[in-house]
């Protein structure tokens, strides 16, 4: 028995080596540091749960909190929608067809945020194209508020989320088998009747997927909801890079980002047994 | 699924309206760079190129791109080498400790850069990494691991492990099983996860905000300082250059892809 287990070390130890350096490096510079700030969060200022009281206590603190629920709820049900009915028309589109609907999905997912949130921003403010061109037809006499508020921010992270929930979604869609919406048609279900009785109840693992990723994507969102927020929005990842770049209190900002991780890994967990993880995240085996 | 059933208008239409929500804003970029005027606008007179002229012109914009690109080079070799070597290690002794340590690879993915940038911010400081070309690479190329570990076990997925066994039942030692045996034939894999980890890496800015200050000063620190102060068009031949690079990454990643499905 013993034996065994020596050999089966010797023949599998050049493959334990493998394992090694990635296992290294992220422990050394990424596990250590995020530990780090879970430890600072109850060692600054002083050892205890006064940060974590604030919750309880402080007005900042809850609004910034509840604003990023409010919005994070926003965009991923808003983001769901919207990329339900364009996964949908992917899944029946034709093979040719389906490759360019595909290409709309990819190419925004992976342009720079930055590039993205700069297109808004030239689109959506005072003297933007679109106040631009309303103005030019007589629409309105006075820009509107597009930008640098709620409104913008959302429009901004819902148009960062969509192809994050297009993906999960799609790859459950494409496991319907087409045959079933064709015999129901047949057998005189309306078309609506089809949609709602057969294919979205096949397609739900997949939208609470998608709801999950895009929840969970959006609360620790910075960029986006900093350059189209103008500052007068804080989320709560902008509210965090505050409290430690210009308010020095690192206590509370680690607070926060703590608060955060585990919100997030709290959501993973619970979601873990009704969604497959592994199909999210892309596993191999 | 051709063919068979179609989607009725509602959804077609919600559908169209999507994709052009997602696609056009990138498209207005392209008129907005070839402005005649000084400010962000669309061109009045005529389509100018001189903003683009600018770009090319300016030693700001030429450095920070040259250094986000061998920044992106540098995390990305880290991030390929360690994260195949990972995944090749995971799926070949795939017990439930390395299930286990797979997921702990995924989590630059799960947790957002802020709670990362905040921590490294402090911990650089001890180690002397703070704007510096190396601390960058380091965190770019650790947050890079999950997507190489992602294509990488993907590719492996479709490998038939009995290859393996018997090269090394043959006498292959495992350097020669890898070289020979496995590397080859889950190559498109590691070119999709270094594409993916190149593109983080390029664009990445949390980290940079915390980590960088002057001597270090990446493309998308600059885009960033110039978003929140100016109204120069050269953002937008920028932002029109970056689109253009993504997307030609993006059609190389489906050609790999292609060769290897074919």
């Amino acid at each position: 028995m013993r034996r065994d287990v020596v050999a089966k070390l010797r023949q599998d130890g050049g493959w334990y080596a493998l394992l090694l350096p990635a296992f290294l490096l992220l422990s050394v510079f990424y596990v250590t540091p995020i530990l780090q700030v879970l430890a600072i969060s109850f060692l600054e200022p002083e050892p205890g749960f006064s940060n974590y009281q604030r919750i309880a206590t402080n007005l900042s603190v809850q609004r910034v909190i509840i604003t990023t629920l409010r919005i994070c709820t926003i965009t991923t049900l808003l983001a769901l929608l919207l990329g339900y009915a364009l996964s949908y028309t992917i899944t029946l589109a034709g093979e040719r067809a389906r490759r360019w609907w595909l290409l709309c999905v990819l190419v925004p997912l992976w342009i720079s945020v930055l590039v993205r949130a700069f297109a808004w921003v030239t689109l959506l403010r005072r003297q933007g194209l679109i106040n631009q061109s309303l103005q030019g037809a007589g629409l309105i006499t006075e820009p509107l508020e597009l930008v640098w508020n709620e409104f913008g921010i959302i429009v901004g992270m819902v148009h960062y989320m969509v192809p994050y929930a297009v993906l999960p979604m799609l790859a459950s869609m494409r496991e319907i088998e087409p045959r079933l919406l064709a015999a129901a048609r047949g057998m005189g279900a309306s078309r609506a009747q089809v949609f709602a009785r057969v294919f979205l109840p096949l397609s739900m693992p997949g939208v609470v997927a998608a709801g999950v990723l895009v929840f969970i994507f959006s609360l620790g969102f910075y960029i986006t909801p900093a350059i189209l927020g103008g500052g007068k929005t804080l989320m709560v990842a902008e509210w965090i890079s505050l409290q430690i770049l210009d308010l020095i209190r690192w206590g509370l900002g680690t607070m926060m980002a703590t608060l955060l991780v585990v919100t997030i890994l709290v959501t993973l967990a619970v979601f873990s047994r009704v969604v497959n993880m592994r199909r999210l995240f892309g596993g191999g085996a | 699924m051709e063919g068979a059933y179609k989607p009725g208008p509602l959804g077609r239409s919600l559908g169209w309206a999507t994709a052009l929500y997602l696609v056009l804003p990138l498209f207005i970029i392209l008129p907005v760079s070839m402005t005649d005027q000084r400010f962000l606008s669309l061109p009045h007179e005529g389509l100018s190129l001189r903003h683009y002229a600018g770009l090319f012109a300016s030693s700001e914009w030429f450095a920070s791109i040259a250094q986000s690109f061998w920044i992106a080079c540098a995390s990305t070799i880290l991030a390929v080498t360690t994260g195949t070597l990972f995944a090749i290690a995971a799926w070949r002794l795939s017990s439930r400790a390395t299930e286990l340590l797979r997921a702990l690879m995924l989590l630059p993915l799960i947790v957002p850069s802020i709670v990362y940038a905040i921590g490294l911010y402090r911990y650089f400081g001890w180690w002397d990494l703070l704007d510096r070309f190396m601390g960058v690479v380091i965190a770019h190329g650790v947050t890079g691991i999950p997507y190489v570990v992602i294509t990488v076990s993907t590719a492996l997925a479709s490998f038939d492990p009995r290859l393996e066994q018997a090269a090394r039942g043959m006498g292959a030692s495992l350097r020669q099983v890898l070289a020979w045996v496995i590397l080859p034939r889950i190559m498109p894999g590691i070119v999709s996860g270094a594409i993916f980890a190149f593109i983080h890496s390029w664009d990445e800015l949390v980290i940079v905000l915390f980590i960088a200050s002057r001597d270090v000063f990446t493309l998308p620190r600059r885009i960033w300082d110039g978003i929140n102060e100016n109204q120069d068009p050269i953002m937008a031949a920028v932002a029109m250059l970056l689109i253009l690079f993504t997307t030609v990454l993006l059609v190389v990643d489906m050609a790999v892809r292609r060769k290897r499905d074919g």
